[in-house]
C-alpha cells in the first residue's frame, strides 16, 4: 500500500522550493522578463542565508543563539543576496536593453558559482571532516512546527509538520495571484508584459515595474534556496545540493500558466514527481529508479505541448516576454 | 503637481550603425575593464597582486605542454558544441538543449564501444559511433523543433527539459552497464583492447578532436554563410512572414536546421567519449551545452569569431581554475570570474547600439 | 477674429526631434486653442506625428519648449501628458488585447482597483456622447472602430481636455466616420481643444475649424479653414502646385489572366473575409481594387500568391495559348515552379516583401536564391542587380551593403518593387504600393507600374487613394465587407459613386 501520509508531506517539502522559484518567475515573467538566472539566484539566497547563519552562530556560539536572530539574519542575508542578482539582471537587461538570455544563464553560471564557492570557503573555514556545512542550531528554528503537529495524528502529518517558510512559500503565492488579479499594480503589471508600449503610453513608468517586479521575483525566489538548506536539508550544505531545482521552477511557472495560486497545487504535485522514485517499489533494480527521475520533466514537456496546441489567448506567455523594451525604437 | 519641471540629465537614442572596428573596440574595453575587475576581486580574496593574478591565469592554461594540449581540447569541444547550437541561433530558435543532444550523443558512443567493441572490426565500431552518436543528437534536438514548427511550442524550455531526460536516461545505463557492479560508475571502457577508442595521431592524444572541430569549423562557416540553406535561415531568423512570402518552407527548416544542430553535438559526444575520456558519466559535458550559448552570442554567431571567445571563456576557466588550485580555493572560482567577465561584455552591447546624449541644463522652467 | 482673441491652450516653440540622420521636426511652431478642431495637415512622413508624440510625452524633443496655458512645461513621459489633460488617440491603438475594456481604461490611473466604479463611470461618459461600448468586452474580441471608441473614451475618463486623434477614420466606414465627427464636434463645444492628424482633405474641410500645415517636418503655416480651400492647403502640403496628372495608356490586347471564382476566405477566427469573390484580370490591364481597409484587400492579394488558406472558390492562371493552372492549394514556390511568374509587392514591406536587416544585395536574392542545382548562393547575379535598381530607380542609400531598414519609406519600396518587376512576372499584385511615399516617389512608382502594363502585365492595384485609383485603373473592384460591391471602368467613373460602393453593396450604381 502506497504511504500518502509519510509521502504527502515528503512531496510538500520537496515542492516548496519550486513554489517559492516559480512564484518568483511569474512576476518576473509577468513584467515581461524572462530570467534564467532564477537556478543562479535561488543559489546566491541559499548561500547568502548561510553565510549570515554561520557569521553569527560563529560569533556566538551554537549554544547561545537567539531565535529571532536566527531566523531573521539568514532571511535578511539571503533576501539581500537574491534582490542584488535581480538588480544586476534588470541593470544589464532594462536599462542596458541585454538579451535576457544570455544574461540570464551568465547570471546563473555566476551565481552556481558564488554559492559553491562560498560554500567550499566556509566548510574550509569550518574545519569539518566531512565536506559540508551543519548549521543546526539556526536550521532548529527554522524547523519549529506547531506544538500540536505531533498530537494530531495523520492530520497533523500533511497539514501542520512544517517549518513557518512553507508557510510563507503559500501564503506568497496566493498573494501574489491575488496582487496580479486584483489590484491596480497588478493590472499594471500584466499590462507592461503584455504591451510595454501601450502601458508607456498610458503613464506607467515600465522600467520601474520591470526593475521592481524582477527584483521582488528574485528575493522570493531566493527564500526557495533558504528553505531548501535551512528546513529541507536541515541546516546542512554542501555543493551542488541544490541541483536543478532552479530550471524546475522555470518549468513549473509554464505548467501553471503563469497563474501563483496554481502554482501551489502544481508545486506539491512536482515534489511528489521529484521523490517518486524512492516509493516506487522496485527491488534491487536501481537503474529503475533513475528512469522515475525524469517525470517532472516530461510532465512539464507535456504540458507545454498542450497548452502550446490549445493555443487559448489567457495561457499564453506574456506578449512582449523575452524582448527588450524602448521607447524610442523606430 | 510638477510644476518644478526639469529636463531630464541625458538621453538615451538608437545608434546609426557604427564601424566593425570601434564596436570590436568597445568589446574588447569591456573585456580589459572586466579582466582589472576580476584581478582587483581576486587580490581581495587572495591577496595576490593583480600582476600575479594573471601570470597564474597564464601558467593554468599555458604552463605545461600537457595544460596547453588540455586547453586546446577543451576550446575544441567547447567550440564544437558552441557550433552546432549556432545554426539554430541564427534562426532564432534558442536551443539551450546542447547539453542534452551532447549527453545522447556520448550515450550512443559508448552503447556502440560497450556493445559492440570486439565483435566487429574497429572501424566498423567506430563508424557504428558516428552513425549513431550523430542521429541520436539529431534526433534528440529534431523532437522539440518538430512541435516548435507544428505548435510553435517553446522551444527554450522545451530543450532545457529534454538536458534533463537525456540526463537520466545517462544515469539509467550507467546503472546497467556498471563494472563492477554496485559501483554506480562504468570506468574506462574497453581499456585493454581499446576497441572503439579513436585513433591517436603520433603521441598526441588530443590532437585528432581538435581537427575534427577545425574542420567542423570551416564548414560550418561555409553552410551559413554562403549555402543555399544558410541564407534559408538567416531569413527565417530575420521574418518568419518574408520567409513564407518567398515560399520557403519555415517548419521544414526549423526541423531540418535543428536535426543540424542536433548532429553536430551528438558528434562533439562521440569526439568526448571516443577520443578523450572514454567512459560516461552524467556531468561528462561539464555544461558545455549552456556556456555554448554565451560563446555563440558573444562573436555574434559568427563561426570565426567563435574560436576566439570560446578561447577566451575556456582560458579564464582554466586560469581561474589554477588561481583555485594554488590559493585552496573551490574550483567553483572559475564560474564567477567568468560570470563577472560576461556580466561586462554583455553590458557593454549597450554602447554599440545606443548613445547617451547629455542634455545641457539651458531650457530649464519657470 | 474670435479665435485670436482666446489665449493658446498649448504652444510649441522651436521644436526640434532628429531620428539618427533623419530631421522629423524642424523648429516647428504651433498653437492649438480650447474650443477650436485644429486639423494638422501634412504628407505621410512629414512629422505630424512625431510632433504630437512629443506633446503626448512619447517622444521627447531635442530642442524647443512647449507651454500649456502660459506656463512652461517639460513632458517627459506620457503621464507627465495626463497630468496636463493632454490624450492622444494613437493610429496604431495603444490597447492591451488580453485585457477588458474598462481594464485598459482605467490602465495607468492610481488609486484603488475598482473595476465596478469605472464601468459605471464608463457609461456614464458613452451616454454623454453618444457611444457604445461593454466594459467587459475583451478587447481581442472588438473591431476596429470599437476599439477606437474605447481609445477616446479612455482619453475622456482621464479628464482630457487637449484630444489628439491621430488619422482616426483609416480605418472607419463613412457612417463610423460620421458618427465620429459629430462627437468631436460635441466636445469641442464643450470646451476642449482638439487636434485632428490626417491628410484627407474633405475631412478637413468637414470637420476643422482652422488647418495647420507640415511639410518634411517644418510648419509651413496656419488659417482659418473658412478662409481657404482644398488647392491652396494642397499646394501647401506638397511644396508647389500640383493636379495629379497620372498617365493612364490604353490596355493593349487584353487577354484574361487571372480568374477568380466565388473566391470565399476566412480568417482563423473564423471571421468570413472574403465571401464569394468573383473577377477576372486582364493583362496588359491595371485592375484596381478599392475599399475601405480591412475589406478583404490583404486576403484577396495573399490568396492569388499562395500564402493564404482558401475556403472555397478557384483562381485559374490563363495561359497565352488559353491553358488554365489551378494556383488554390499552392504555396508560392509551386506557383513559382508551374512556371507562374507572379511578382507581389506586399503592403507590409520590412515585415514581409524584404528582410529589414538584411542588405539590398541579400535582399534581391530573396526570389532568386534557389535557382541553380549547386548548394551554394549565387553571390554576384543579385549583387548585380541591386546595383541596376539602385540605378534605374534613384535609390538612395549608401551602398548595395546597407542594411534596408536604414533606407527611407520611399527607397525601401523602390528596392522591393524594383526586386519584383526584375523577374518579368506575368502578374503583379501590389498592395498600397506608394503608402507613406512622398509625392516624388509615389510618380516613380506609377510610373513603374504603367511600365508593367505596357510589357503585358496583369497587374493588381490595391489603393487607398481614390483619386489615384480614378485615374491610374483601367478598370475599378470596389470591395466592401469582403462581397464585390461592384467593378467599373477607371475612366469616366465618379469618385462619388466609387466612395458609395465602398461603404454600401452595390452603392448607388446598382444597375
Amino acid at each position: 500500500m502506497f504511504d500518502f501520509v509519510s509521502f504527502i508531506p515528503r512531496a510538500v517539502m520537496q515542492g516548496i522550493p519550486l513554489l517559492f522559484g516559480s512564484t518568483g518567475e511569474t512576476l518576473t515573467e509577468k513584467s515581461g522578463n524572462l530570467n534564467l538566472g532564477i537556478p543562479g539566484i535561488m543559489y546566491v539566497g541559499a548561500i547568502s542565508g548561510v553565510m549570515g547563519a554561520f557569521t553569527y552562530e560563529q560569533s556566538v556560539g551554537a549554544a547561545n543563539v537567539n531565535g529571532f536572530l536566527a531566523v531573521a539574519i539568514p532571511l535578511f542575508c539571503c533576501l539581500l543576496g537574491s534582490f542584488l542578482m535581480g538588480l544586476l539582471y534588470c541593470f544589464l537587461t532594462v536599462s542596458l536593453r541585454a538579451n535576457q538570455n544570455v544574461t540570464g544563464l551568465a547570471l546563473t553560471t555566476f551565481g552556481v558559482g558564488f554559492g559553491n564557492f562560498f560554500g567550499g570557503s566556509l566548510i574550509k573555514l569550518s574545519g569539518s571532516d566531512v565536506p559540508a556545512i551543519v548549521l543546526s542550531a539556526t536550521s532548529s528554528y527554522f524547523r519549529r512546527t506547531l506544538p500540536i503537529s505531533g498530537s494530531t495524528g495523520w492530520f497533523g502529518k500533511v497539514f501542520l509538520s512544517y517549518g513557518f517558510l512553507a508557510y510563507l512559500a503559500v501564503v506568497i503565492a496566493l498573494v501574489a495571484a491575488y496582487i496580479l488579479k486584483r489590484t491596480r499594480v497588478g493590472l499594471h503589471l500584466r499590462a507592461v508584459g503584455e504591451s510595454p508600449n501601450t502601458a508607456d503610453a498610458a503613464g506607467i513608468n515600465v522600467g520601474r515595474y520591470k526593475y521592481a517586479a524582477t527584483c521582488i521575483g528574485s528575493m522570493i525566489a531566493g527564500l526557495g534556496g533558504l528553505y531548501y538548506i535551512m528546513d529541507y536539508t536541515s541546516g546542512i550544505w554542501s555543493s551542488d545540493a541544490f541541483g536543478d531545482r532552479g530550471w524546475l521552477a522555470i518549468a513549473l511557472v509554464i505548467f501553471t500558466v503563469w497563474r501563483p495560486n496554481v502554482g501551489v497545487l502544481a508545486s506539491f504535485l512536482f515534489g511528489g514527481l521529484y521523490i517518486l522514485h524512492m516509493y516506487i517499489p522496485s527491488g534491487m533494480n536501481l537503474a529503475v529508479k533513475e528512469l522515475y527521475k525524469m517525470l517532472p520533466y516530461v510532465v512539464t514537456i507535456i504540458v507545454l505541448v498542450i497548452s502550446s496546441m490549445r493555443n487559448k489567448r489567457e495561457n499564453q506567455p506574456p506578449a512582449s516576454l523575452g524582448l527588450p523594451y524602448f521607447r524610442e525604437e523606430r | 503637481m510638477n510644476n518644478r519641471a526639469h529636463n531630464p540629465l541625458f538621453h538615451v537614442s538608437r545608434r546609426a550603425a557604427l564601424p566593425w572596428y570601434r564596436a570590436w573596440g568597445i568589446r574588447a574595453g569591456a573585456l580589459i575593464i572586466a579582466l582589472l575587475a576580476g584581478a582587483l576581486i581576486t587580490n581581495l580574496i587572495t591577496g595576490l597582486n593583480p600582476l600575479e593574478v594573471y601570470a597564474t591565469i597564464w601558467q593554468g592554461s599555458f604552463g605545461s605542454a600537457r595544460r596547453t594540449w588540455v586547453l586546446f581540447q577543451n576550446i575544441a569541444m567547447l567550440l564544437c558544441v558552441s557550433l552546432a547550437i549556432t545554426p539554430a541561433f541564427r534562426m532564432r530558435c534558442w536551443n539551450l538543449g546542447g547539453d542534452g543532444q551532447m549527453l545522447i550523443g556520448c550515450l550512443a558512443t559508448t552503447a556502440c564501444m560497450i556493445l559492440l567493441g570486439g565483435k566487429l572490426p574497429n572501424w566498423a565500431v567506430i563508424l557504428c559511433m558516428l552513425v549513431s552518436s550523430v542521429l541520436a543528437g539529431a534526433i534528440w534536438a529534431a523532437i522539440p523543433a518538430i512541435f516548435k514548427a507544428r505548435w510553435n511550442t517553446n522551444e527554450t524550455l522545451f530543450t532545457l527539459m529534454m538536458n534533463y531526460i537525456a540526463t537520466q536516461l545517462v544515469a539509467y545505463y550507467i546503472i546497467i552497464w556498471e563494472v563492477p557492479k554496485g559501483a554506480g560508475k562504468i570506468g574506462i571502457i574497453n581499456q585493454s583492447t581499446q576497441a572503439g577508442w579513436l585513433p591517436q595521431i603520433g603521441s598526441y592524444k588530443y590532437l585528432l578532436n581538435i581537427l575534427v572541430v577545425a574542420v567542423v569549423c570551416f564548414l560550418m562557416y561555409i553552410y551559413l554563410n554562403y549555402s543555399k540553406h544558410g541564407y534559408e535561415i538567416a531569413v527565417v531568423g530575420e521574418s518568419e512572414r518574408t520567409a513564407r512570402y518567398v515560399g520557403i518552407k519555415v517548419d521544414r527548416v526549423i526541423i531540418r536546421t535543428m536535426f543540424l544542430s542536433g548532429a553536430v553535438c551528438g558528434l562533439a559526444g562521440m569526439l568526448l567519449v571516443g577520443g578523450t575520456e572514454h567512459t560516461l558519466t552524467t556531468t561528462i559535458t561539464s555544461g558545455r551545452g549552456f556556456t555554448a550559448v554565451m560563446v555563440s552570442w558573444l562573436a555574434k554567431f559568427n563561426p570565426i569569431w567563435m574560436v576566439l571567445t570560446s578561447f577566451l571563456l575556456v582560458f579564464l576557466e582554466r586560469g581561474a581554475g589554477q588561481i583555485a588550485t594554488s590559493f585552496g580555493l573551490s574550483a567553483s572560482y572559475a564560474d564567477i570570474l567568468t560570470g563577472m567577465i560576461l556580466f561586462f561584455i554583455i553590458g557593454s552591447e549597450f554602447f554599440i547600439n545606443y548613445e547617451i546624449k547629455f542634455r545641457h541644463a539651458a531650457g530649464k522652467g519657470e | 477674429m474670435s479665435l485670436d482673441n482666446k489665449t493658446a491652450a498649448v504652444k510649441m516653440r522651436n521644436i526640434t526631434k532628429r531620428f539618427g540622420p533623419v530631421l522629423a521636426n524642424d523648429r516647428v511652431w504651433l498653437d492649438i486653442y480650447r474650443g477650436e478642431i485644429l486639423a494638422l495637415l501634412g504628407e505621410n512622413g512629414s512629422g505630424k506625428t512625431t510632433l504630437m508624440n512629443m506633446l503626448s510625452g512619447i517622444y521627447f524633443p531635442d530642442e524647443g519648449s512647449i507651454s500649456i496655458d502660459g506656463r512652461d512645461v517639460v513632458i517627459r513621459s506620457p503621464k507627465d501628458a495626463f497630468d496636463l489633460g493632454i490624450g492622444m488617440i494613437h493610429q496604431h491603438f495603444k490597447l492591451v488585447d488580453v485585457l477588458t475594456a474598462a481594464e485598459n481604461i482605467v490602465l495607468g490611473l492610481e488609486g484603488k482597483l475598482d473595476l465596478k466604479a469605472a464601468s459605471a463611470k464608463i457609461r456614464e461618459i458613452c451616454d454623454a456622447y453618444g457611444f457604445e461600448v461593454d466594459p467587459n468586452q475583451k478587447i481581442y474580441d472588438m473591431s476596429v472602430s470599437q476599439k477606437q471608441t474605447v481609445e477616446i473614451v479612455k482619453v475622456l475618463y482621464r479628464g482630457a481636455d487637449i484630444l489628439i486623434l491621430d488619422e482616426p477614420t483609416a480605418v472607419l466606414t463613412p457612417q463610423e466616420t460620421d458618427r465620429l465627427f459629430a462627437v468631436l464636434r460635441n466636445m469641442r463645444d464643450a470646451g476642449k481643444a482638439i487636434v485632428i492628424i490626417t491628410h484627407k482633405m474633405h475631412e478637413v474641410e468637414a470637420l476643422s475649424d482652422r488647418v495647420a500645415i507640415l511639410r518634411h517636418g517644418q510648419f509651413i503655416g496656419d488659417m482659418p479653414t473658412k478662409k481657404t480651400n482644398a488647392q491652396e492647403m494642397t499646394n501647401m502640403m506638397v511644396g508647389h502646385a500640383v493636379t495629379l496628372n497620372i498617365d493612364r495608356p490604353d490596355p493593349v490586347n487584353p487577354k484574361p489572366r487571372i480568374e477568380v471564382r466565388g473566391l470565399t476566405v476566412r480568417s482563423i477566427d473564423g471571421i468570413l473575409k472574403l465571401d464569394d469573390v468573383s473577377f477576372t484580370a486582364n493583362s496588359g490591364e491595371i485592375l484596381g481594387i478599392a475599399g475601405i481597409s480591412g475589406c478583404g484587400q490583404k486576403e484577396l492579394l495573399e490568396s492569388i500568391a499562395g500564402l493564404q488558406p482558401v475556403e472555397a472558390g478557384s483562381i485559374s492562371y490563363i495561359e497565352d495559348d488559353g491553358r488554365r493552372e489551378e494556383l488554390i492549394g499552392k504555396d508560392p514556390l509551386s506557383i513559382a515552379e508551374m512556371g507562374v511568374s507572379l511578382s507581389f509587392v506586399p503592403e507590409d514591406r520590412l515585415g514581409m516583401g524584404l528582410v529589414a536587416n538584411m542588405d539590398l544585395a541579400d535582399n534581391m536574392m530573396l526570389r532568386s536564391f534557389r535557382k541553380g542545382h549547386s548548394l551554394f548562393t549565387d553571390r554576384r547575379t543579385p549583387k548585380e542587380l541591386a546595383q541596376a535598381v539602385v540605378q534605374n530607380l534613384e535609390v538612395s542609400t549608401p551602398g548595395i551593403s546597407t542594411p534596408v531598414r536604414r533606407l527611407s519609406g520611399g527607397n525601401v519600396q523602390k528596392v522591393l518593387v524594383g526586386r519584383e518587376i526584375s523577374s518579368a512576372p506575368t502578374v503583379l499584385l501590389t498592395a498600397y504600393a506608394v503608402r507613406g511615399l512622398d509625392i516624388n516617389s509615389s510618380y516613380t512608382i506609377y510610373d513603374l507600374i504603367n511600365r508593367q502594363k505596357r510589357n503585358g502585365v496583369a497587374v493588381i492595384y490595391v489603393g487607398e487613394d481614390l483619386d489615384v485609383l480614378l485615374e491610374l485603373a483601367d478598370r475599378i473592384l470596389v470591395l466592401c465587407g469582403g462581397k464585390v460591391s461592384g467593378i467599373v471602368p477607371g475612366r469616366g467613373a465618379s469618385k462619388r459613386d466609387v466612395g458609395m460602393m465602398m461603404t454600401k453593396l452595390g452603392g448607388r450604381a446598382d444597375e
